[in-house]
């Protein structure tokens, strides 16, 4: 895809989890709980006008839903503020610290005085109906191998609440995340290449990493606004990785492209979207498609709409495996609805092609027209069918602007409409607060290491390869490696090598080695005293996880503990008589097979260099 | 404008006011926005603007540059009144309202909650309300309850008593929550009423999508058209936006300064649950006053010189002379335990009898009901001339005292006024149901 052609244009947007010790606007902690809920609690949520009195669109469509909302919440992990029973305590100064640290660091104008607004969010995912949030600084810049980026927002707000499922129109959320400090940062939408995309994030990623945020999964969230020329802004949530993307932006610009081919097709037919909902009720009472069957058995309805002129494009594939009938659906199932019926792919699901047929002479359907059908209550299915009109129409127009789920085969689908500035208002329960010279000045001369700055530190000062090096910073332990070479004394290189590899392969074998920090000193210690050789670190150390022993219990009962010069010596005495025939043969040339036999018997025991210092003057001894 | 000082005098040397699009230019940032006026207790180094993501943020004037974008006009919400047609099938219910949370919407000036919402305004949020019932509403005052005082009472009463003799099925008196339980009373006291009348008010502001207000609302309507003909106070009952109580406006008490279920009845359970638009009653033994049973009748004089004094370990005498001699008509004492104050007070208190001035003693732990005969304190308490008030919440005497002095000014009147059940405000009997704690044991 030639994507300068097309006009590619993309922003990135990244919400980073803060690991400060209360939460944005409550005491709580700033953990997830799987423990059982105490007690639940039901709500539900309207819309309000914002203080011009507009309605956001998005706010608006969420309400037509009529959801229930069941909020876990628990005595002691959660309080009132959450399930806002208790006006918002004062912002968070530790998370406001740490939002000006990226600020400066991404080179930012950090804002005068900070407003905490309420960005309407009505989907549940907040109780209060809105998610609380502030522009903290605008204007940064980074530069890329691809260009220069701005970074045109950087805002204090905070996290959602978790989504735990969905029965029945009630959406089940646990409280815990909701509150938990997030930072979102925002680049302008003047990216054209993915690589240049992923270069940011990875730039931001390190910024982020050098100060006090949460790490691990779901901790940092990604979203992806994608246009073409003559296409629309389309916000992507949630791109897991960032290896996906690629994939994920191709599969979204062929949607736009496809939906644009949709509308010219739909221009030169002059289509049409009728307004009347037609009841199919007496002309598929005897259907055999189990879904209508239950649907008018259990009192609801099968609804139908006539789309003129949009035959054969509701089947069109607008990304591999979704068609434009999907894209319908989509908007249709926002209403409760399990999904559509449409022209392009019937006869099928039970319905018959002579129904199919009844269908297109009670409605009309002339050559080119396609209809719509939907089966469940009534209310659900009217509503339903309404939303596939509303979209149909926006077909002729082109691409809707559209926030969009990102899902794990790289193809988007649909969520909601992109909300607008009247989504927000001022949040009146917290006072605004100046952002004083002072606290901008502190902390601009106390800001954090860079990951980058951090590695060649490191390098220097330890002689350590560049590997070892990048694989310490990007797993965090850098403090952890510098405190043990300085406490124990040990080679640079073996620390490093076993905090960046040892403990990975180890917990991969599914140990937990986040708890071993004074067994680790231990082992190193043991090893630094010539009590242990290097090879037996490792294998201390699973004793140490395993059995619960110290690292000198652990070394003296698994056999570890290096033996004398004395006891070396003996041994290699024993297995030189015992070869004396191959020494005979050989002469020194048996020095490899003999020290093969040396290390696997005194493996862990005694140092190499010592054995292979022993077993030479041993054989010469032999020969003269 | 709320701009003052520096602010203001910066924002009119430019010729710029509230609701122009424009631009600052500072050292190293340049913003872009729509100015929006600043809450009056700000300071005035700051300016508002609200950029075009929606958000609000403050720039300091100092050494900025400010050019004018686009003249704008101050927004403001308006909307064009409603036109309702009348149901004749439907009941005719009127909300009154008198401010606070219920009412209430952000100040575009200020940026803060304020009692600004009309009747229309509440209709045109909730107007799920007109397929209960024909609604009437307006506005009779405007203000936080906080700021309440006696003459707002009558001045409720008599536009409740108005609403009712215009025809009115029920009554539904919007309200902040501070000080509800003691309009609740006042209400009561002041009216003998046949139909309904309830209030009801938000915890959370009705500007937010969260708010308790629909609920609280709609289930005020139901009760409004149900036949407890008595003045109520209707809202949520638990911390879920599925059913609210009714209480006895003479047995409620907001006790949580923040939770949407604030509001218990004290000594006596609800009157009723209102629960998906349907009543029931909670309790078949509770009599309470039936649609029509009376008729309308408003007993308005109050004596607002009442003094309310808590007494607690450390309360000199100087409390109650102070009352005494700026010339209270009445005391209301919310005493420790069975209803007591320390025996120093006692000569005070004497002082207050032989002046004629009535002095009644309620009890600060609220549940349960005064007894002063058990200790010798209590019994000094009684010679002196102290009315105890039995079961009834400290501020329902105080409004009662309130009431009573404006009916008679003699004290024994009173005293007899005060010890005589008018609105279900004083039980005899107690029963081990009514109080409640719950520690999740």
């Amino acid at each position: 895809m030639d994507y300068d052609k097309l006009g590619l244009m993309m922003g990135l947007e990244i919400h980073q989890q803060l690991n400060t010790t209360k939460k944005l606007f409550c005491p709580c902690e700033c953990e997830l709980t799987d423990k059982k809920p105490k007690y639940r609690v039901l709500r539900y949520l309207r819309p309000t006008q914002s203080e011009l009195g507009k309605i956001d669109r998005a706010a608006f469509e969420e309400s037509r839903r009529e959801l229930t909302f069941l909020y876990d919440a628990y005595p002691h992990h959660t309080c009132l503020v959450e399930t806002d029973d208790e006006p918002p305590h004062p912002l968070n100064q530790e998370a406001l610290e740490i939002g000006l640290i990226i600020a400066t660091l991404l080179d930012m104008q950090v804002v005068d005085e900070f407003h905490t607004m309420r960005k309407q969010v009505i989907d549940g995912s907040n109780t209060g109906g809105f998610q609380r949030t502030g522009l903290l600084a605008i204007q940064g810049h980074m530069e890329t191998p691809y260009g220069k980026v701005t970074i045109e927002n950087l805002c204090l707000e905070e996290d959602a609440a978790r989504r735990m499922g969905q029965r029945k129109g009630k959406v089940e959320f646990r409280l815990d995340r909701l509150g938990i400090p997030l930072l979102e940062i925002t680049t302008d939408p003047s990216m054209k290449r993915p690589e240049q995309v992923r270069e940011v994030a990875y730039q931001i990623g390190q910024v982020l990493r050098s100060t006090k945020v949460k790490r691990g999964l779901g901790t940092i969230r990604q979203d992806l606004n994608i246009s073409i020329r003559e296409g629309a802004r389309v916000e992507v949530k949630g791109v897991q990785d960032l290896d996906s993307m690629e994939q994920l932006v191709k599969n979204e610009v062929l949607r736009q492209l496809k939906l644009l081919e949709i509308k010219d097709e739909l221009q030169k037919r002059d289509a049409q979207v009728e307004d009347k909902i037609h009841d199919l009720g007496e002309q598929l009472k005897d259907t055999e498609s189990k879904i209508i069957h239950k649907a008018i058995k259990t009192g609801g309805k099968v609804l139908a709409i006539k789309l003129k002129g949009y035959r054969g494009l509701i089947g069109k594939e607008v990304q591999p495996g979704r068609r434009f009938g999907t894209e319908l659906a989509g908007y249709a199932k926002k209403m409760g609805v399990a999904g559509i019926f449409h022209t392009d792919e019937l006869p099928a699901y039970g319905i018959t092609s002579l129904e199919v047929e009844i269908i297109n002479q009670f409605l009309e359907i002339g050559e080119e027209d396609a209809f719509i059908l939907v089966a469940d209550e009534k209310d659900k299915a009217r509503n339903a069918l309404e939303e596939v009109q509303r979209r149909a129409e926006m077909a002729m127009e082109g691409v809707p602007e559209e926030t969009r789920k990102a899902l794990d085969d790289a193809n988007t689908e649909y969520l909601r409409p992109l909300p607008t500035a009247s989504r927000m208002y001022v949040e009146t329960d917290i006072p605004t607060q100046v952002v004083s010279k002072e606290l901008l000045g502190y902390v601009q001369a106390n800001l954090p290491e860079l990951p980058k700055e951090k590695e060649a530190r490191i390098i220097d000062g330890y002689n350590l390869s560049e590997d070892l090096a990048h694989q310490l910073v990007r797993q965090n332990r850098v403090e952890q490696f510098e405190e043990i070479v300085a406490e124990c004394g040990v080679e640079p290189t073996t620390v490093a090598s076993l905090l960046a590899y040892t403990l990975k392969e180890l917990r991969r074998e599914g140990l937990d080695v986040e708890n071993l920090s004074d067994s680790l000193k231990g082992t190193f210690k043991l090893l630094k005293q010539g009590k242990i050789s290097k090879d037996a670190v490792s294998e201390v150390l699973v004793g140490v996880l395993k059995e619960n022993w110290t690292p000198e219990e652990a070394a003296g009962n698994l056999n570890l503990l290096m033996l004398s010069e004395e006891n070396v010596s003996t041994i290699i005495v024993e297995i030189v008589s015992a070869n004396e025939n191959l020494i005979t043969e050989r002469k020194m040339g048996a020095m490899g097979s003999l020290m093969g036999m040396a290390m696997k018997e005194l493996k862990g025991k005694a140092d190499g260099k010592l054995v292979n210092k022993l077993l030479k003057e041993e054989i010469q001894k032999y020969l003269q | 404008m709320s701009y003052r000082g520096r602010a203001k005098q910066f924002l009119e040397s430019q010729n710029i006011s509230i609701g122009d699009m424009i631009s600052i230019k500072k050292e190293t940032v340049k913003y872009r926005g729509m100015l929006l006026d600043r809450a009056e207790d700000a300071d005035q180094l700051h300016i508002v603007l609200k950029m075009d993501s929606g958000y609000n943020v403050g720039i300091a004037i100092d050494g900025a540059e400010v050019e004018l974008i686009d003249k704008g006009e101050k927004p403001e919400i308006n909307l064009p009144p409603l036109d309702i047609q009348r149901d004749p099938e439907k009941k005719d219910v009127s909300i009154i309202s008198t401010g606070g949370t219920v009412a209430s919407v952000i100040d575009y000036k200020t940026g803060a909650v304020h009692p600004a919402f009309t009747a229309d305004d509440l209709l045109r949020a909730t107007p799920e309300l007109l397929d209960e019932a024909n609604i009437s509403g307006k506005a009779i005052m405007n203000i936080l309850s906080e700021n309440m005082k006696p003459e707002f009472w009558v001045q409720a009463a008599q536009s409740v008593a108005d609403e009712i003799s215009g025809g009115a099925d029920g009554v539904v008196v919007a309200h902040g929550t501070d000080t509800m339980h003691y309009t609740a009373a006042a209400l009561s006291f002041i009216l003998e009423t046949p139909v309904p009348i309830v209030l009801t008010g938000a915890q959370r502001s009705s500007d937010r999508p969260s708010s308790d207000a629909f609920l609280n609302l709609m289930s005020s309507v139901a009760i409004a058209k149900s036949d407890i003909a008595e003045v109520t106070v209707c809202m949520h009952s638990t911390e879920n936006d599925n059913q609210a109580h009714i209480h006895r406006g003479t047995r409620v008490r907001k006790m949580h300064t923040s939770r949407r279920d604030t509001f218990n009845s004290i000594n006596s359970p609800p009157l009723a649950r209102v629960k998906e638009g349907k009543v029931k009653i909670i309790d078949k033994n509770f009599h309470y006053h039936k649609r029509g049973e009376c008729q309308l009748e408003v007993n308005d004089s109050l004596e607002e010189k009442v003094g309310f004094i808590k007494s607690y370990p450390g309360i000199t005498t100087e409390l109650l002379d102070y009352h005494i001699d700026k010339g209270y008509k009445g005391l209301l004492i919310e005493g420790t335990g069975l209803g007591h104050c320390p025996d120093h007070l006692i000569p005070s208190l004497q002082r207050a009898a032989d002046e004629k001035i009535p002095v009644v003693m309620t009890s600060q732990c609220l549940y349960g009901r005064t007894n002063l005969n058990v200790y010798s304190t209590g019994r000094k308490l009684l010679t002196a001339g102290v009315i105890p008030a039995g079961d009834m919440l400290p501020e329902v005497a105080y409004v009662k005292l309130v009431w009573a002095l404006g009916q008679t000014s003699q004290r024994e009147e009173v005293k007899k006024i005060m010890q005589t059940n008018l609105k279900g405000e004083i039980n005899e009997k107690s029963s081990s149901k009514y109080f409640l704690r719950d520690y999740g044991e």
